[in-house]
């Protein structure tokens, strides 16, 4: 029996990565079809030199950034709110956020914008592309900082307020530094899950704000096109490092 | 003390309320009205939307989307268990196995659906390697079908199954798989008649944690399957598309919300939200 695990484990890694491992073997054929004719880096060029790629790609590392700096601060401070006593409304809301389906979460933004719109003279953009990023990662952000908060001795803060410390000094110092890493992790996750949305994103995103995984979509849907291997294969290694280098960021 | 407290739950609060709470009322509202001649609504109230979901067309798209969530829930707990077995019983190792599990899901998931058309499309790798080989001469229909779309929820889903049944598998009291075999139970009998029944509430919460998202999929079904693979998802994304029909588009989400939050207490209630 232990043998036969030890091979249906084999098989079961092989089939969470072969998929990934081929796409980037083949992001390096020197052949436009899927027949293995040598390697070359020609789909990484031609990817390099595709503007709209590039503005796609600035795009998206914007909309990260300013999604993962909003969600993480404002979702940090709801999970020591939570942490410190329960707000069942909203800790429900949260969680019927996590589970909610992309393409519900879309669309209502979406329709919520265009209400919005009678009142305000905005269009879709940027803009509400962050928004609905903030909206969907910040109960990410609160799940990841909650469980940090859960293995976090209470006394502490109480022993600094005990020495006169503020309550909000008693955050800023004892417990915010303990929480650093979580938080960190939390960042990243937020950072994550808004690089790679496609379906909600698609939804609120204007002329001016196509974002990477726009244009991944479009390649795909389009047929078989070599650039979208080396493509994928960046992002998934763009994506590998920025979690390897957050997995030494905890250790330290 | 209490109003520092408010003062931290507010900026999550207004978030949560204006950009999740407020949108989802206003499809409530929109749900019941008419809709109009080129998109959006008009005030002409009526029930009528939620009605046209049981018309035999969206009935017949709705019980597929239980089916394949179903199917792909059921694929995923069978490929899981014997892999979270392993890696229970992996000794110093089960961290790297666990790694190696979750690292694939922390990638992009269009990327990911990406790689099964590669693999599976009419000029994929499996039908190019097949014609070279000579095994057949015209391509197989791998992708724009249920197999195709069945194999891309199981894909991206694994993982969430894998992680409730090996927390589960830990705590399991070793002592009664010992007391198993005193009696003498062979390995395989002590599998399915101690270790699975104890694993229940492992399956249990990930067979929920699967089967919410897969209620909801939009994008695989909408990749990797064909124009017969229609689930929930793409009805409501083409009311607001091409079908500009707004107040069913918003009964259909409606409906989809209500199973969701259903599934999403009955998780809570076991206990199953920590394993999130």
């Amino acid at each position: 029996m232990k043998r036969g695990l030890a091979l249906y484990a084999v098989a079961a890694y092989a089939f969470l990565h072969v998929p990934l491992l081929v796409l980037a073997v083949f992001s390096f054929n020197s052949s436009r079809f899927t027949v293995w004719e040598g390697w070359s880096l020609n789909w990484y060029r031609a990817a390099l030199h595709d503007g709209q790629l590039a503005e796609a790609a600035w795009n998206s590392i914007l909309i990260a950034v300013a999604s993962t700096v909003l969600s993480t601060i404002v979702g940090t401070l709801c999970a020591y709110g939570l942490w410190k006593r329960d707000a069942k409304w909203l800790s429900g809301s949260l969680y019927l956020s996590l589970v909610t389906p992309e393409i519900v979460m879309g669309i209502s933004l979406l329709v919520f914008f265009q209400w919005m719109f009678r009142f305000l003279h905005v269009q879709l953009g940027m803009h509400t592309v962050i928004l609905a990023h903030v909206a969907f990662s910040l109960s990410y952000v609160v799940i990841v900082v909650v469980a940090r908060l859960r293995t976090f001795d209470a006394s502490l803060e109480e022993a600094a307020m005990d020495l006169g410390a503020t309550e909000w000094q008693a955050f800023r110092r004892v417990t915010l530094p303990v929480l650093a890493p979580g938080i960190a992790a939390a960042a990243l996750l937020a950072f994550t899950t808004s690089f790679d949305d496609y379906v909600i994103t698609s939804m609120v995103a204007g002329v001016d704000s196509e974002t990477l995984p726009m244009v991944v979509y479009a390649m795909a849907r389009r047929g078989a096109n070599p650039v979208l291997n080396s493509i994928s294969t960046t992002i998934v290694a763009a994506l590998g490092a920025l979690i390897l280098f957050s997995e030494r960021l905890r250790e330290s | 003390m209490t109003r520092l407290r408010s003062l931290f739950l507010a900026p999550a609060g207004v978030i949560i309320g204006v950009l999740f709470v407020a949108p989802l009322a206003i499809m409530l509202v929109y749900s019941f009205l008419t809709r109009g001649a080129y998109g959006g609504v008009t005030a002409d109230v009526t029930a009528e939307n939620y009605q046209r979901v049981l018309d035999p067309l969206y009935a017949a798209i709705l019980l597929r989307t239980f089916v394949m969530a179903g199917t792909a829930t059921l694929g995923c707990l069978v490929l899981a268990f014997p892999l979270a077995l392993f890696i229970s019983r992996a000794g110093s190792k089960k961290n790297l196995y666990l790694q190696l599990v979750i690292l694939p899901f922390w990638t992009s998931f269009l990327v990911r659906t990406y790689a099964w058309m590669f693999l599976l499309r009419d000029t994929g790798l499996i039908n190019s390697a097949l014609m070279a080989a000579g095994v057949i001469h015209q391509p197989l229909p791998l992708l724009y079908n249920d197999g195709a779309v069945f194999v891309g929820l199981v894909y991206g889903y694994l993982p969430f199954v894998v992680l409730p049944l090996y927390a589960t598998l830990e705590r399991l009291d070793k002592g009664l798989l010992e007391a198993a075999a005193d009696l003498g139970a062979r390995p395989w009998i002590t599998t399915t008649r101690v270790v699975i029944p104890l694993c229940a509430p492992g399956f249990r919460a990930g067979a929920l944690l699967v089967f919410i998202p897969c209620l909801g999929a939009y994008l695989t079904p909408d990749l990797l399957g064909g124009s017969k693979t229609v689930l929930v998802g793409n009805v409501i994304q083409n009311q607001f598309t091409t079908a500009r029909d707004w107040p069913f588009g918003s009964a259909v989400s409606l409906l989809l919300m209500a199973f969701v939050m259903i599934l999403l207490m009955l998780l809570i209630r076991r206990g199953g939200e920590k394993l999130i």
